[in-house]
Parts: structure tokens; C-alpha cells; sequence
């Protein structure tokens, strides 16, 4: 199956980070494609890499990046979303002036034309929020 | 808007049902669902939007900003039809529960009670 996931919204502050996050890998490991992974709303807070959880606790931010790097899962943030919360790509923090990027490795920031786009080719898209 | 992307849906047109259950105001899950259906619709995807529970004050005529100080998006609900989306409906028994009636809608909309509203939820391709 492949499968679309959007997560809506922001990490320790709600379960739907964690959640998608088991399912996506539960999926990985029993052979399913993972078409893409959209943050939207205060998903995107999802991606900061400024995010310093307490060491006892688990790191959803890193945890995110490290399964877009083991498995090219591919993390996609909303561009207007992410922009009005303050998360930006080096290309973003340039072209609005702001000291520096703050996107962690492993998402991108584009269109919401490519949430539309995971809706039309996956066979599910599964929404994990309020 | 940012949707700039050629290759997306790769020429496909799938049913997509957006479900508004939230006021408009309060938090940005309205504003920011209303973009998602605009999208899709810019991508000539077949677009059903619904109303549901506190979402159907997010067609209330009159609505006025300016005392909490945020944006007033419900013009751009009557810029629907130029999205060419025009299945549009709210729930009867949220409308009833509220003491709405059609006459306070800023845009013509169809009223389905909720055992029809699920029978369109499903044989819908993706639901948001």
C-alpha cells in the first residue's frame, strides 16, 4: 500500500507527532511506500531544529530526521504555514532577512500543491490531529 | 499562494471532501483548511466542502474582526465559485442546534442531514 501521511500538529504539545511516527515506521517495516509525510498547522513545528527536548525524553525532531535519512522518506512542510510560525529554510531566511534558517535535516519546504499531490497518488492519505 | 508545482497529481482528478468543524476564529484550522481546498481546486481536483458542528458560523453573514483583532477571511468564501467548487454543505443538525437557518449563510449552500452527509463522505478519494 502506499500510503500519505499529514500531521497537524506540534511535538510534545499533542500525540499526533508520535502517533504518525509509529505508524509511518510500523508501515516501513512491513513493506509499505511511504509516499510522503506533510506538516501542516503547528505541524510544522515538527521541523525546528532548535527544539532542545530534555535528554530523559525522546527527540521527535531528530527521530523525523533520521528515518527521511535512513529511509528517503520525504518530509514536506507548508510554505505559508511555516513561514508565519517561523520556520525557515536557509533560502527562506535569506530572502526575508532573518540571522538564520532553522529547518532540522531531512524536510523541505514547499508548496501546499504537494499535499494535494500526496492525496492524488497515494492510496491513503491518513491525517493524524485534532 | 504558494502552490508552483507542475508535476503535481500528474494529471489525475480525485474526490477531495474538506470537513470545516471548527469556528472560525479561535484557532487557524479554518483559515488554513479553506487554502488546502483552494488548492485542490487549483489543481482541478473534484472539491466537496462541508460544514459541520461549530463550523457552520465560519458562513455566518456580518462577521466583524475587528474587536479581536484578526484577519476576516469569509469573503473568500464567496470567491468559491471563481475555484469553480460548488458543492457546498452544511450539516442540518449542526444548523438547527445553532438557531441558524440558510438566510445567514454569506454564500448559497445545500442543507443534508448527517445520514447523507455520510453516505457523500464515502465515496469520497481523500477527506480532510
Amino acid at each position: 500500500m502506499k500510503f500519505a501521511i499529514l500531521i497537524n500538529e506540534g511535538p510534545y504539545q499533542h500525540q499526533a507527532s508520535d502517533t504518525a511516527y509509529q505508524f509511518v515506521k510500523a508501515a516501513l517495516e512491513e513493506g509499505h511506500e511511504i509516499y510522503r509525510v506533510f506538516f501542516y498547522h503547528d505541524g510544522v513545528y515538527n521541523a525546528s531544529s532548535l527544539s532542545v527536548p530534555p535528554q530523559d525524553d525522546r527527540n521527535i525532531i531528530k527521530r523525523w530526521s533520521e528515518l527521511a535519512n535512513q529511509h528517503y522518506v520525504d518530509l514536506v512542510l507548508c510554505a505559508s504555514a511555516a513561514l508565519r510560525r517561523g520556520i525557515l529554510d536557509e533560502e527562506e531566511a535569506r530572502r526575508n532577512a532573518k540571522a538564520t534558517g532553522n529547518l532540522a535535516p531531512g524536510f523541505r519546504i514547499a508548496g501546499l500543491g504537494q499535499l494535494v499531490d500526496a492525496g492524488i497518488v497515494a492510496e491513503r492519505l491518513i491525517v493524524f490531529g485534532d | 499562494m504558494h502552490n508552483g508545482d507542475e508535476s503535481v497529481g500528474r494529471g489525475i482528478a480525485k474526490r477531495f471532501m474538506f470537513v470545516h468543524r471548527k469556528a472560525p476564529h479561535g484557532t487557524i484550522y479554518a483559515w488554513e483548511l479553506l487554502e488546502v481546498a483552494l488548492t485542490a481546486a487549483a489543481f482541478a481536483q473534484h472539491v466537496t466542502l462541508v460544514f459541520i458542528d461549530d463550523g457552520v458560523y465560519q458562513l455566518k453573514k456580518n462577521q466583524d474582526t475587528t474587536g479581536i483583532g484578526v484577519k476576516d477571511f469569509s469573503p473568500v468564501y464567496r470567491a468559491l465559485k471563481d475555484y469553480e467548487i460548488q458543492k457546498v454543505f452544511v450539516e442540518r443538525e449542526s444548523v438547527e442546534k445553532r438557531g441558524l437557518s440558510p438566510a445567514d449563510f454569506i454564500i448559497p449552500v445545500g442543507i443534508i442531514d448527517s445520514a447523507a452527509l455520510g453516505k457523500l463522505m464515502a465515496c469520497q478519494d481523500v477527506i480532510l
